[in-house]
């Protein structure tokens, strides 16, 4: 029933699934951050994230450790973050389209090794909860934030990381200065290609990170297409986020406390057609994109921009 | 007589063989899945051209893109990028399918083109909203036509378990999300026994068309002159945005016609959902933009390119139950091709850039001098 959404279990239930769901959000938007402020809009973190969910799974399926599945989905992330640079700063391809091709490839890769090596699903036992000592004890609050697994701290200890590198270090000096006006960073000495290719090689990694977020610690399994168009939000949260890794940890939360509503939901037997209630986080997100673009924020100058040398 | 410029045939030859590639890779992969890829290519090109049949399907399966990638050709030369073929292909199709149903006794003269025009208007509505969303409140249009091809799935999907759902069904515990048959008035004309059928005919009019309307028209020439150069464009008078929306609005309705006649023309005449978008487009709108990639953004190129893209689809699918690999195979391999292609875009341009380059260094010297 409607009313039992506002009694207080079910609220906490609703903001600590909220907190827990924005950790995939939260690692693909933010590496993708690093992309889009030096210029390149990688279309491809949906695939990246599927293939990295495949390889921690695979990888935890048989040596049953969690932090060696990491390591693979982080290694397969950085390797495709390599070739989308590849693609999109050497090869200087449309990024739009090079992303929606490195999506299907995952899509389908992904889906195909699973297919030849694992056949039917299986659940495995990936990252459990860990409580924080004494913070976990504290009424309500501790439940909310404190009761989750390695994963999900480590992507919100990633976004004051993310700003610090971003905002207080000359590589992330270089990072918008190659994104905003790259000719004069290369007549100062910056490689706008290294730059690129640095950017979106963590992007990857962290992709990768987001896609085992999924396999191998929330769900603790693999399906097919399991991101759900988790990938593609997330490029657009960082559009909404200003390019600012706070804010885009503020959509982040906004779509998990969404999708968490709209699980519970489901659970209580709430009678919202189920289509309707997934279609929801699409809806907000262009919503989103409108208040987003409103507000006086340029974005990186030379975003989707391929950096021509002059001679 | 000049010597032959090879370099004018770049555009053909180069995604060719970023193709051939692309099946390189995929010939890899088989191997290691333990298949013989002789033998997989052999069914492919089987499945693909083998028999009057096979071309048939091929270009059936060529149709959809066609029409996507002639949009996208539109859309392109103003400037603008429109992903959204996916829910475009999918809005259209559920417009023809409610005049479909709803006028389910009328003749054929009515149905048939009451239900393309329902699909053309389908997809202009699915695009403007990209369109609109562009122009007046400044959103990107790649972000906003991905989630409206998501929203329109579940739209489909919703639609489909309720008021379109098969009546014999409805009453069933769980419920399959499709139509009933639709009336056979609504068929389109087909070449029995293939599975050939007029709304082939019907997409490389329109590309004939389009072609007109870019390259012999005011309009054609304001939309290329908005995406060649938008300021200038704006200087010369010329609303920008008013094309702009105009690119979203004629590329949507191309890939609505296109799932329209993809609903009457094919087999089993009737829209279903298994989710989301893909178990009724087989990404169209995907790949058709890369088509019209293929054909390099021309609408009389996105023809033969369509048709090789569509070869392509047709014989994977054989080789996917002739040495029987999983079918996410064929998505595998469609995504690899798709990076190809976009991939060897810079080859297969360079030429006219370093043809603009030389104009810009004659003009330079003609001022200078």
């Amino acid at each position: 029933m409607i009313s039992d959404l506002f009694s207080l279990n079910v609220l906490i239930g609703i903001l600590t699934s909220g907190v827990r769901l924005a950790t995939s959000y939260l690692y693909a938007a933010i590496g993708e951050t690093f992309g889009q402020i030096s210029g390149v809009l990688n279309l491809g973190v949906e695939g990246i994230m599927l293939v990295s969910a495949y390889a921690g799974y695979i990888v935890v399926l048989k040596t049953e450790d969690p932090w060696l599945g990491l390591l693979a989905a982080i290694l397969v992330g950085m390797v495709m973050g390599v070739a989308t640079a590849f693609i999109s700063v050497t090869l200087k391809a449309d990024q739009g389209i090079s992303g929606i091709g490195v999506y299907l490839f995952g899509l389908g890769f992904s889906d195909l090794l699973f297919r030849v090596t694992v056949k039917s699903p299986q659940i495995l036992k990936g990252f459990g909860d860990v409580a924080i000592p004494v913070l976990s004890d504290l009424p309500v609050i501790g439940h909310i934030f404190f009761n989750h697994n390695i994963l999900v701290y480590g992507a919100f200890l990633l976004v004051p990381v993310a700003w610090f590198v971003l905002n207080r270090t000359t590589f992330g000096l270089k990072i918008r200065a190659v994104g905003q006006n790259p000719e004069a960073a290369d007549s100062l000495g910056i490689s706008v290609a290294r730059m690129r290719y640095a950017t979106l090689m963590i992007g990857g990694g962290l992709s990768g990170v987001a896609g085992a977020s999924l396999s191998i610690a929330l769900l603790n399994m693999f399906q097919q297409n399991i991101t759900a168009g988790q990938g593609f939000i997330a490029v657009a949260l960082v559009y909404f986020g200003a390019w600012k890794p706070y804010r885009v940890m503020l959509g982040c939360l906004l779509f998990s406390m969404v999708n968490a509503l709209q699980l519970w939901i489901q659970t209580l037997g709430i009678p919202i057609p189920s289509d309707i209630a997934l279609m929801m986080p699409y809806v907000l997100t262009i919503v989103a994109l409108v208040f987003a673009a409103r507000s006086v924020v340029t974005q990186p100058a030379a975003l989707t921009k391929p950096f021509e040398r002059g001679e | 007589m000049k010597n032959f410029d090879f370099s004018r045939l770049n555009p053909i030859i180069v995604p060719l063989i970023a193709g051939g590639l692309g099946l390189l890779v995929g010939a890899l992969m088989l191997l290691a899945l333990g298949a013989n890829p002789l033998e997989a290519y052999a069914a492919m090109m089987q499945g693909a051209f083998g028999s009057t049949n096979s071309l048939a399907n091929t270009m059936v399966k060529a149709c959809p893109l066609l029409f996507v990638g002639v949009g996208t050709c539109i859309a392109y030369r103003c400037g603008v990028i429109n992903i959204g073929g996916e829910g475009q292909l999918v809005i259209g199709a559920l417009f023809a399918t409610a005049v479909a149903l709803t006028f389910q006794d009328a003749p054929a003269w009515f149905l048939v083109p009451a239900g393309l025009f329902a699909g053309f208007v389908g997809g202009a509505f699915w695009g403007g909203i990209a369109g609109v969303l562009k122009v007046k409140f400044n959103v990107n249009e790649v972000l906003s036509t991905i989630m409206l091809n998501s929203i329109a799935g579940f739209i489909m999907t919703f639609l489909l378990t309720g008021v379109l759902i098969d009546p014999t069904t409805a009453d069933k515990a769980i419920k399959i999300p499709q139509t009933q048959r639709l009336p056979a008035a609504s068929d389109l004309w087909r070449w029995v026994p293939t599975s050939f059928h007029g709304g082939i005919l019907l997409g490389v009019v329109i590309a004939a068309l389009i072609y007109v309307l870019l390259w012999r028209t005011t309009i054609g020439y304001r939309i290329r002159a908005v995406g060649f150069n938008p300021k200038a464009a704006r200087y010369a008078g010329i609303a920008v945005q008013r094309y702009q929306l105009l690119a979203f609005l004629l590329s949507g309705a191309l890939a609505g016609l296109g799932g329209a006649v993809e609903l009457y023309g094919v087999t089993p005449h009737r829209l279903f959902s298994e989710g989301g978008t893909i178990s009724f487009t087989s990404n169209a709108g995907f790949n058709g933009i890369v088509a019209a990639l293929f054909g390099s953004l021309h609408p009389l190129g996105t023809i033969p390119a369509s048709f090789l893209f569509g070869a392509l689809l047709v014989g994977a699918n054989s080789l996917q139950r002739t040495v029987q690999v999983p079918s996410a195979f064929v998505i595998t391999l469609d995504g690899l091709i798709v990076v190809f292609v976009v991939a060897s875009q810079i080859w297969a341009q360079k030429r006219s850039v370093k043809r603009v380059d030389e104009a810009r260094a004659s003009v330079v010297k003609a001022e200078t001098t």
